[in-house]
């Protein structure tokens, strides 16, 4: 960079301000040629980033350091805050526990309910991806007026809060909710089934939830897809379903991808559908990470879970990322372009 | 049930009419009760300018479109209601449509799985189809690490390992330079003289059309206008229309008096000329001269005034006015000097070769 703050140099290395040649003009217009320099777009001053970099920096730096930091001190002598002690019983306590008799045994209930945490979002994303796939390509597969307002209405849900979408499912799953209501109605069952506080409404809630994050990627790779290709597969003798399955699936493979990475990951750290839907038995690690700052008053070990929870989230964005580059140079650019 | 016809076509479309609705509401009529016989082991080049159904046509051979009208025949049974999955019948499409995420190999190999043939059958099927197209070497690689050319061969061999009762080709050569093309055309002509496929070839170039069919259906706004050999359709064409797009006519409208054709400004046309004399009784006609059967010769009296002269490497192009109606003439290069502009010329025309149409 020149002392001027702004770059003389194009986004693709030329120059693009030339300075004229001596005597060619009036010194005045030089000066302003100086002075007023139009910017490449994307060049601006640093300082156009600053809002930004301390946003990213108060808002989202700073408690993962805090929360970093207070998983290695000690747990507050009546469990509300922190002492502040090095320790690092927190992560001790994620595999061992005191037993009755005192000293620490192995206790695989934190690895369970990760692992538990594990099924739940492979299952939420599976079903996720069951549900999109033909919504998605049905949608891509619709005159171009109709594109839009599709797209549209499957954001509907985001202007709710998720809380109250969330909520409003225990309600549908209720014993005397709607489903079981109208099953009774039609004599098809006597009495209503309990689908409430169960692992089952859970994944009913998480799929609710993150349905859209799996629709619009699929959507994006679908409607990118040359249905050319599938008027050739026709040709070549391939019925519809053969088509959908070799041909049409394969291209939206980036778009799968990518909503499964934005589903998977949010739903291992999914606190509402656990918590309002799942009752005691279906606990995924933000439940007991807020338990932790509530009823069970271990600040640090909640850290510790958080740093967990942290550390295996970067994991499965890497093992994502290579997955994807390998996919890149393989297939070309141009299927995995709409990933990044 | 009729008794089986020696020469029966391979195929055949029978009025068939299909018309698609404008987003203003109306419609467009794509084709018009079309009618064609395509002869066994026969390359038949549909020819057209765009928008004038051919395409359409081929996409219900295919079955890629359904006709609103009409039937469809492949060796004597219908088609036109059968799936088009199940049609013994395959295209090359003009984008090629080549699978991305396949190997050439795969590519070729997948019509062939659809009809659940033996693993080590489709082995050697794929191995013939790509030395039919001649891109034996070429089997592991993927499309995008093909050139334009080997991209359509690629989707050649693919169409012709199904071994299909009818090939069709969809503006095949459009995307490739001159120089490959001029090489694709023989080697599309000895594919089909070798295979012994039916091909139906859709095409806007006219010379591609007279370079490789055998026969030529010429469309025009839904129909077919003319059906004939190459030369049959060049030296003998039934309309201005087809006059005009198959190679160069100069279109002149005259009148016709008494059995004399003249032309306004210029004079008359001598009868040993014509093409047919007395095949049109019309007041009004349009005549059609190519310009390779017009002689100039230079006469201070004659009764045309050259304004243009043109070298065009391989011969000249005379531009001559015969009274209002501009013409341009045809002349070797070498051999015959050519008028200079602003001299005045008589012209000749070879015998039989002005076409007489009535006005359409």
């Amino acid at each position: 960079m020149d002392g001027r703050g702004i770059d003389s140099r194009g986004m693709d290395g030329r120059e693009v301000n030339r300075r004229h040649p001596a005597g060619s003009e009036s010194d005045s217009e030089s000066d302003w040629s100086r002075r007023v320099r139009p910017a490449t777009p994307g060049q601006g001053t640093w300082l156009a980033g600053l809002p930004g970099i301390l946003f990213l920096g108060l808002l989202v730096l700073a408690p993962l350091v805090i929360i970093v930091i207070y998983s290695f001190l000690s747990r507050a002598k009546f469990g509300v805050g922190v002492k502040w002690t090095f320790d690092i019983t927190p992560y001790l306590d994620l595999l061992y526990s005191e037993s009755l008799a005192g000293g620490r045994a192995f206790d695989p209930t934190y690895l369970q309910i990760i692992l538990n945490s594990f099924w739940f979002s492979l299952i939420t994303t599976v079903v996720c991806i069951v549900l999109s796939v033909p919504i998605a390509v049905w949608m891509a597969t619709r005159p171009a007026a109709w594109r839009t307002a599709l797209v549209f209405i499957v954001t509907i849900p985001f202007w709710t809060s998720l809380l109250i979408r969330t909520y409003a499912f225990v309600i549908i799953l209720n014993d005397n909710g709607p489903i079981n209501g109208s099953l009774q109605f039609l004599g098809i069952i006597g009495s209503p089934i309990g689908m409430l506080y169960t692992p089952f409404a859970t994944v009913v809630g998480l799929v609710y939830s993150f349905l859209p994050f799996m629709i619009l990627p699929i959507y994006a790779s679908a409607e990118r897809f040359d249905f050319r290709l599938a008027e050739a597969a026709y040709d070549l003798g391939a019925n519809r379903w053969t088509v959908l399955r070799r041909i049409v699936v394969p291209a939206i493979r980036p778009g799968i991808f990518a909503g499964s990475l934005l589903v998977f990951i949010p739903a291992l750290g999914s606190f509402l559908a656990p918590e309002l839907l799942g009752g005691g038995k279906t606990s995924m690690i933000a439940n007991v990470i807020a338990a932790q700052f509530g009823a069970s008053r271990n600040w640090p070990f909640g850290a510790a879970l958080s740093v967990l929870l942290l550390v295996i989230s970067m994991l499965i964005l890497v093992a994502f990322a290579v997955v994807a580059r390998r996919a890149r140079r393989q297939q070309g650019v141009n299927a995995w372009e709409s990933l990044l | 049930m009729e008794a089986p016809v020696p020469t029966s076509p391979a195929l055949s479309v029978v009025q068939v009419s299909k018309a698609f609705p404008t987003p203003e509401g109306g419609e467009v009529r794509a084709l018009i009760e079309v009618s064609l016989d395509v002869a066994d082991g026969s390359f038949t080049v549909l020819l057209g300018p765009s928008g004038c159904g051919k395409t359409t046509l081929l996409r219900c051979i295919a079955g890629l479109e359904s006709p609103d009208d009409g039937q469809i025949l492949l060796r004597g049974e219908r088609i036109d209601q059968v799936p088009v999955w199940k049609r013994r019948v395959n295209t090359v499409f003009q984008s090629y449509a080549l699978f991305p995420h396949m190997t050439v190999e795969q590519n070729i190999a997948f019509g062939l799985q659809m009809d659940r043939l033996a693993k080590a059958e489709i082995t050697q099927r794929v191995g013939q189809a790509l030395e039919l197209v001649r891109l034996t070497d070429l089997g592991r690689r993927k499309p995008s690490q093909l050139s334009g050319g080997q991209q359509q061969r690629v989707a050649l061999a693919r169409a012709l390992a199904k071994q299909p009762q009818v090939l069709l080709l969809d503006e095949p050569l459009s995307a490739l330079d001159l120089k490959l093309r001029r090489g694709m055309q023989s080697e599309l002509k000895r594919l089909q003289r070798e295979t012994s496929i039916t091909f139906i070839l859709v095409t806007h170039d006219q010379g591609e059309a007279m370079a490789m069919g055998d026969q030529v259906a010429v469309f025009n706004a839904g129909r077919i206008v003319q059906l004939g050999s190459p030369e049959e359709v060049y030296t003998r064409p039934r309309t201005a229309f087809v006059a005009d797009f198959i190679g160069e006519a100069n279109l002149v409208p005259a009148g016709q008096r008494d059995g004399q054709i003249v032309i306004e400004g210029f004079g008359t046309i001598e009868p040993a000329a014509l093409a047919d004399p007395g095949a049109s009784a019309a007041a009004q006609v349009t005549l059609a001269i190519r310009p390779e059967n017009i002689h100039l010769d230079e006469d201070p009296d004659g009764p045309a005034t050259v304004t243009e002269v043109t070298f065009t490497g391989g011969d000249i192009h005379v531009d001559v006015l015969l009274g209002p109606h501009p013409i341009t003439a045809r002349l070797p290069a070498h051999g015959v000097t050519p008028p200079r502009a602003g001299a005045q010329v008589r012209p000749r025309f070879l015998a039989g070769s002005v076409r007489v149409m009535a006005d359409e």
